[in-house]
């Protein structure tokens, strides 16, 4: 069964635009936003829904008074000696669309508070997922100029602009930054956050089930920007501990030479080592 | 020798191709045709004694809205060139280098070159006319804050062809602004013509503040001015309390790059995050400083073109206000996902939604000043109206973006480029030609044809909403700001390539609009009566455009639309006949506010190249201006009985 949200994503998709149509596409691939692929980016889509459905109400009701009053009203030929009455206000309509709006502020306040607290911790595992590779993973992240590096501490490896996570598990993404800030987004995963230099910002993130993913930097950083992407890799628990282990075992070891290579300006392409730290 | 053709090579950027050279050769043409044209027609006189040294507060606005109108079509050209990268996946006709310039140049433009001068132009042509008085309360300083943004923004203008624009995007976070990441004087041009701007601009601030406080003409209490007078007494508010954090934030990180401090770099233990946190103390406002005085000029032509009173003056006064407060205290929204702890991101969501209750509270009584009365729609209606569809739709996106969890979806994604531009352009460009339309007989004394104006209001209607409707969706399609390029793939080219063509619908409105002011000055209808829209204010009292001052007699306020309380009652606007004139007090003019900015620009250019001598020099001249003009006691004149009486003949007041 697809999930509600993706359906609900399809339909806005449909009434907002046919370019969904235009360009004949699946939507988790086009939409990543829209089809959200974990729980994170799940919560945030179902707000990002919540909230455009309350704003299209404002919209309607907006639209349908201010057009009937501008086409009621005109100047027309036949009324061109109606003198308009001088009307001071009307405390009772003037209260009514203030309180209307703190009414809809307040209907938006109150989930939008309960996620951003929900989201600042990790998402609940499964038992049987938990037990193959623990209740959740952390990786290190690094934004460099222009490239992402990936450190898994307890894994003792590292990747350059992809990751493989395991499906099903939290990951703590602990994000910095070498030089110029960035930003880390995976959009079909979740929403973003800054990587800075000397600050350790983190997020959670989660994917469903196994599947590859497009993740960007989306802060500026200078001539590279646009080409600094990384694929984010989701597989299965049991796959994941065994490319683990084979990264362990074959991938080289970080030198200094690669180290050099990768903190200078510049693009490279996909890279796996058997270290964290150079030799 | 080859050294220095090799320096002067890169420092005119001539090594960086056709679109350089292109520019190099239009600037020259245009350079030397408006100096062939002023010599032919000996015209420098006229020019020096008329426009250069004037510190006529009407004269004033219009250079602020001729600048700002040349400053839409330089920003609007580096959209343009934008747009046309994007249009299809794996475009290159822009190098990245040049791209980043470009939309860098283009958002620093707009905001603080267009937007900011074409407000601050009205609050000039119209603030002293609406509330009854004969100019600012510092004329002279209102010409110096003229000066100093007109040679800020040639400044930065510059950095197109000599020595490179600024990369960093207008907002300019470090670290990547600092020497270390972005050598050069690129960014020294966004600095410095930023800080020279800003100091024109909180001198206008005070200015203006002043004026309304102590210049009122008797009888115009706070609850009878003018709503648009009224927005621009809480934007002077705004800025006296914005613009001198900017300040700081843009001369700390001038020091660091010309200086070698470490205020935000890093490996110096400085703090970058302290320079967004400075950057958006100032940079939310700001937001709201080029907005307010459109809803105030908005509620002006509303009611005017409704031959209504506003409804719910109070409470327009009061949203204001809030929307004043509110704006200082919803900065961190910016940095959502930066880090701040849960409690920190509610507030600052819950406290950024709360602004769209005052706003709602504005639309829904220029609503009802439209309800029962009858709508013309001339060109400046049209606009005016286009802004309340519009700019609902950016305030909305701007609510969707105020709830934290779903900023980390869109910020900086093509869902932000959408939102702001639906605020910015539905709402300040839309305003911008809404003033324009309904002051342009006040400030030239001819009327903007209609026709060409309806033309105008459509095609640039239905482009911006061709252009940037589709971005909220690149937004869900996970595309982000300041690509140069993307591949093939994403399914975006189709997206893009609609926008684009908005945006060139959007030029050809540009077109049509300057069309209009050329046929116009030559063949407009012309404003003989002073009041072409049936006004309701005070600047609709005078001739068109206004004499030299303003009113002979400074009028008497008894309600709220004191001109068209004064029509109702058959009054004129000289009180009863026989008043006998008296001498007017006039400021003399001045040509040291010229001067004394075009001293600023060198020392700015010093402090670009990091030129020693050049600073010193620009700024012992700024110094030596100061002194002299508090040596200058003889700075004023009388406008003889005589001399007013023709003048009040000639426009039928007598
Ligand atoms: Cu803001």
């Amino acid at each position: 069964m697809k999930p509600k949200g993706r359906r609900v994503g399809g339909l806005i998709g449909l009434i907002g635009f046919t370019v969904l149509a235009l360009t004949g596409c699946d939507s988790p691939k086009y939409w990543p936003v829209l089809s959200p692929q974990g729980p994170v980016a799940r919560s945030e889509y179902y707000l990002i829904i919540y909230s455009f459905i309350l704003m299209l109400l404002v919209v309607l009701a907006v639209f349908i008074l201010f057009f009937w009053v501008i086409i009621k009203y005109r100047a027309r030929p036949d009324n061109a000696d109606y003198v308009p009455p001088e009307i001071e206000g009307n405390a009772k309509l003037e209260t009514l669309w203030t309180v209307i709006p703190i009414l809809v502020v307040i209907a938006l306040a109150i989930p939008t508070v309960a996620v951003t607290y929900k989201l600042v911790y990790p998402p609940k595992v499964e038992a049987a997922t938990a037990k193959v590779v623990g209740k959740s993973i952390t990786i290190d992240v690094i934004s460099e100029q222009w490239k992402w590096v990936f450190k898994y501490p307890a894994q003792n490896i590292e990747t350059v602009n992809y990751v493989d996570i395991p499906a099903g598990v939290p990951v703590n993404f602990q994000l910095t930054s070498s030089g110029p800030m960035n930003t880390f987004w995976v959009p079909a995963l979740g929403g973003m956050e800054f990587t800075m230099p000397n600050m350790d910002l983190r997020l959670w993130l989660e994917a469903d089930h196994p599947g590859s993913y497009l993740g960007r930097g989306a802060q500026y950083n200078g001539r590279g920007f646009a080409h600094m992407t990384f694929t984010v890799n989701a597989l299965s628990p049991t796959d994941f501990e065994s490319w683990v282990k084979s990264v362990q075992q074959t991938a080289p070891k970080l030198t200094q030479q690669a180290e050099a290579q990768i903190n200078q300006p510049g693009l490279v392409g996909k890279l796996t080592f058997s270290s964290t730290t150079p030799e | 020798m080859h050294g220095v053709v090799n320096w002067a090579v890169h420092f005119f950027m001539l090594d960086e191709g056709p679109l350089i050279w292109l520019s190099d050769f239009l600037i020259i043409c245009a350079s030397l045709g408006i100096v062939v044209v002023l010599t032919k027609f000996r015209l420098w006189k006229w020019l020096w004694d008329e426009w250069l040294t004037t510190v006529d507060h009407k004269k004033i606005g219009i250079m602020y809205m001729i600048a700002a109108i040349l400053m839409l079509f330089r920003g609007g050209t580096d959209g343009l060139l934008m747009r046309a990268q994007l249009a299809w996946p794996n475009m290159h006709f822009l190098s990245a280098d040049h791209y980043d310039q470009i939309f860098t140049t283009h958002g620093t433009i707009m905001i603080l070159f267009m937007a900011m001068p074409a407000i601050i132009g009205f609050f000039n042509v119209a603030v002293p006319l609406q509330i009854g008085c004969r100019d600012v309360a510092f004329p002279y300083l209102n010409a110096i804050s003229f000066w100093l943004f007109f040679f800020a923004a040639l400044l930065f203008n510059l950095s197109f062809v000599v020595g490179g624009s600024p990369d960093g995007g207008w907002t300019s976070y470090p670290p990547y602004v600092e020497n270390q990441f972005d050598p050069g004087p690129g960014e020294n041009y966004y600095l410095v013509a930023l800080s020279i701007t800003g100091i024109g601009t909180i001198a206008t601030g005070i200015n203006f503040l002043v004026t309304i406080l102590r210049m009122r003409a008797p009888g115009m209490t706070f609850m009878r001015m003018p709503m648009f007078t009224w927005s621009v007494f809480v934007t002077s508010v705004i800025i006296l309390f914005a613009f001198p954090v900017l300040a700081v934030a843009l001369a700390l990180l001038l020091i660091d790059r010309d200086f070698g401090s470490h205020f935000f770099t890093v490996n110096g233990g400085g703090a970058p995050m302290q320079y967004v946190n400075l950057f958006w103390f100032w940079g939310h406002p700001e937001v709201y400083i080029v907005i307010l005085p459109i809803f105030g000029l908005m509620s002006e032509v509303i009611s005017t073109f409704s031959h209504k009173r506003i409804f719910g003056y109070s409470a327009m006064v009061v949203s204001m206000v809030a929307i004043a407060i509110l704006s200082f205290v919803t900065w961190v929204h910016h940095f959502f996902t930066m880090g701040a702890g849960p409690g920190v991101n509610s507030f600052f969501g819950v406290s950024t939604m709360a602004i769209a209750i005052p706003t709602g509270v504005k639309v829904f009584n220029w609503i009802f000043t439209m309800h029962k009365g009858r709508l013309e729609f001339k060109t400046a209606m049209l606009w005016s109206l286009g802004v309340i569809p519009n700019f609902l739709i950016g305030g909305l996106t701007g609510v969707m973006l105020a709830v934290p969890p779903a900023d980390y979806q869109y910020h900086n994604s093509y869902f932000l480029i959408a939102h702001f531009h639906y605020t910015l352009i539905g709402g300040t460009v839309f305003g911008v030609f809404s003033g324009l339309y309904y002051w342009w007989p006040k400030m030239f004394g001819v009327l903007l044809n209609e026709k060409l104006g309806r033309w105008h209001f459509w095609t640039f209607m239905i482009g911006f909403n061709i252009c940037f409707f589709p971005q909220f969706f690149l937004g869900f399609m996970g595309m982000t700001r300041r690509m140069y390029t993307y591949p093939a793939g994403y399914g975006w080219g189709v997206v893009n390539l609609i926008s684009t063509i908005g945006a060139f619908l959007m030029g050809v409105a540009f077109i049509i609009f300057v069309y209009n002011i050329l046929w116009s000055a030559r063949y407009g209808e012309r404003d003989t009566t002073g009041d072409p829209w049936d006004g309701r204010t005070l600047e609709w009292a005078t001739t068109s455009p206004a004499p030299h001052y303003n009113f002979a007699i400074i009028p008497t306020v008894k309600g709220r639309d004191a001109w068209w309380l004064m029509k109702q009652n058959g009054e004129s606007i000289n009180g009863p006949k026989g008043v006998p004139f008296r001498p007017i007090h006039m400021p003399n003019n001045s040509g040291r506010p010229f001067i004394m900015s075009a001293l600023f620009f060198i020392m700015g250019a010093g402090f670009v190249f990091q030129w020693w001598i050049l600073a010193i020099v620009g700024f012992v001249g700024v110094l030596i201006c100061m002194a002299q003009r508090s040596f200058e006691y003889d700075d004023s004149h009388y406008i003889p009985v005589e001399e007013i009486e023709k003048t009040e003949a000639a426009a039928g007041r007598l």
